[in-house]
């Protein structure tokens, strides 16, 4: 298996990762020597095995649903790239 | 007491309840220290002001019954600490400041602890010599221009150079017990769900463990109690009896039975590795245990198995930086291009590696392949582990296949950087705990580490075990002040 370059613009765009093409490049080599890595799990035959979804066995429990942190919001949006005081801001979505 | 900073946290905390040192007198000899120890570059963000502050008030109103009573603590930036900035060695988080205390540093300063400052660390916990990190590699107080590993490299330079008494650090593929390994101290990774991960950046939320890092084995225990609790806030965080594991702590291991897994002996492994597992035979046998030669067939897939499993979750935790709520923020063109090119200016190369690595290989018609493939290989990796402990009680092995290496050595092959962490990563993804003692030096004269690994819940048999060699290797650490004018 190898990883192209129209791939890794692909995976770039689903990860919201704008890459150039020097980038890219260099990318497509280093995913292919770690997924040729990677390929190494083929030699096993794992038809029968179920997966390991969750490393604690425990069931979730339950807890009502309080809020505990409260009269945050300025400090909230403080952490903010752009805000106007009530808001995040974002670049303008609907023309 | 000139040599305040020589002391471990067990004579620290003995000297502070005798009245022997004030918590001022602790606190300002690790400022001081940590002062003059800016070419480590271990500190993101010191709290130094505050810190003085903080032992002056604890000084003036001391309560003993404390288990760290006025100790002053360095943590790894990767903990959010409620309004002093977090960056989780990124630039993405370069100005993040917490709302919210994580619960394992809420559990220190419960305990009477002092924040030093924020420790260095790989970009988002991602790499094993701190060189990844956006402020800087991280020089090891073994020899200069050495990695201190990673990703905790900045917390085990701070103990290892005694800028911190202990500090706290993160393992989800290796990076307490490898950095611990490479600087010569002890670095334990508890069991998935002894402690809780709220308020810890989130890298890989299936083998994400905080940990304490340690000059010796009863400190280690002790900040393990302390860190170690049930926490609703984490949904995996898992409700069962913990011991008092410093008082708990005896070093009478006779009887007990260790495994030697023969699958850890990979090619191309130094002798010298292989001389140091032998003489941690012996040292087991002389505690008078026995060792048992045992199997972990599926040992090699460990590694494959982890760089789809870690990058899959990655991807997913990172979703969230986008330049809107917190963090960095790049200019775009409209909301798509702002979040790209804050993504792409804002993570590092390494960070950007694993998440197009995990974007991959959860993209449709690829996740049967890999990420299912991934989760049924590790059923059989823990499986391997369950099978060995109904025979022994721990399992002892190397805790890295090679010393530290020279900043820059490993950088520019990815794969070789990942090999570091193929005696680490099994552990993590069977959820068990293990822990780095330092063993010996290799002929450079740099530090090596052997690693005791558990069955889950059981830290307080391998910190014993650990505590009984470590009386038996009585080793020293070389430390030369070599970052100190």
């Amino acid at each position: 298996m190898s990883i192209d370059l129209k791939t890794i613009k692909h995976i770039s765009k689903l990860a919201r990762i704008s890459v150039d093409e020097q980038r890219a490049e260099k990318l497509a080599g280093d995913l292919n020597s770690i997924f040729e890595f990677i390929e190494k799990l083929n030699e096993l035959k794992t038809d029968n095995v179920e997966p390991l979804t969750s490393i604690a066995e425990t069931t979730l429990k339950l807890r009502s649903d309080e809020v505990k942190s409260k009269n945050i919001r300025e400090q909230i949006i403080k952490n903010s790239p752009q805000d106007n005081e009530d808001y995040f801001v974002v670049p303008k979505v609907i023309e | 007491m000139s040599d305040i900073t020589k002391q471990s946290l067990t004579e620290l905390v003995e000297n502070i309840k005798n009245k022997k040192l004030s918590s001022r007198d602790v606190t300002k000899a690790f400022i001081d220290r940590s002062e003059k120890s800016e070419k480590l570059n271990a500190y993101i963000t010191n709290d130094f002001t505050s810190a003085l502050d903080k032992a002056k008030k604890f000084d003036q109103k001391p309560n003993f019954d404390l288990k760290l009573p006025g100790i002053p603590i360095a943590v790894k930036d990767l903990f959010c600490t409620k309004n002093i900035k977090t960056t989780a060695g990124s630039k993405i988080l370069n100005n993040f400041v917490p709302t919210y205390e994580s619960t394992v540093t809420e559990n220190i300063w419960n305990e009477g602890a002092i924040l030093l400052g924020k420790l260095n660390c790989d970009e988002f916990a991602m790499g094993s010599s701190n060189e990844t990190s956006f402020f800087g590699n991280v020089q090891s107080p073994i020899d200069r221009n050495l990695v201190p590993g990673g990703s905790s490299g900045g917390s085990a330079s701070a103990v290892a150079g005694q800028l911190s008494p202990v500090t706290i650090g993160t393992d989800t593929g290796g990076s307490i017990r490898q950095p611990a390994s490479f600087t010569g101290i002890v670095g334990l990774k508890p069991t998935y769900g002894s402690c809780s991960r709220y308020g810890i950046v989130a890298f890989a939320s299936s083998l994400d463990q905080a940990g304490p890092i340690a000059q010796n084995v009863k400190d280690c225990a002790l900040l393990h109690e302390v860190i170690s609790s049930y926490d609703p806030k984490d949904s995996t965080s898992i409700d069962f009896k913990r011991n008092h594991y410093s008082k708990e702590l005896i070093n009478n291991i006779k009887g007990k039975k260790i495994g030697i897994p023969k699958e850890y002996r990979v090619d191309g492994m130094p002798n010298e590795i292989e001389d140091l597992w032998q003489k941690g035979i012996q040292y087991i046998k002389d505690c008078g245990a026995v060792t048992i030669d045992i199997s972990l067939p599926n040992t090699s897939y460990a590694l494959p198995t982890y760089y789809i499993v870690a990058p899959a979750e990655a991807s997913s935790n990172l979703a969230r930086y986008d330049g809107v709520k917190y963090g960095f923020r790049a200019k775009g063109e409209n909301l798509i291009d702002m979040y790209e090119k804050t993504r792409s200016e804002g993570f590092g190369a390494e960070v950007q590696r694993r998440i197009m690595i995990g974007t991959y290989v959860l993209s449709s018609g690829y996740y049967d392949a890999y990420y299912l493939k991934a989760q049924k290989v590790r059923k059989l990796i823990k499986n391997d582990f369950d099978e060995a402990y109904k025979k022994v009680d721990a399992i002892l092995t190397p805790s890295t296949p090679s010393s530290a290496f020279k900043i820059g050595e490993k950088t520019n092959d990815p794969i070789s950087m990942y090999l570091n962490d193929i005696f680490t990563v099994p552990a993590n993804l069977a959820g068990l705990p293990g822990i780095s003692i330092p063993a010996g030096h290799d002929t450079k004269g740099y530090p090596l580490g052997l690693q005791i690994i558990g069955k889950a819940f059981d830290e307080q048999n391998i910190l014993n075990i650990a505590y009984a060699m470590e009386e038996k290797i009585n080793f020293k650490n070389r430390i030369t002040d070599w970052w100190i004018k």
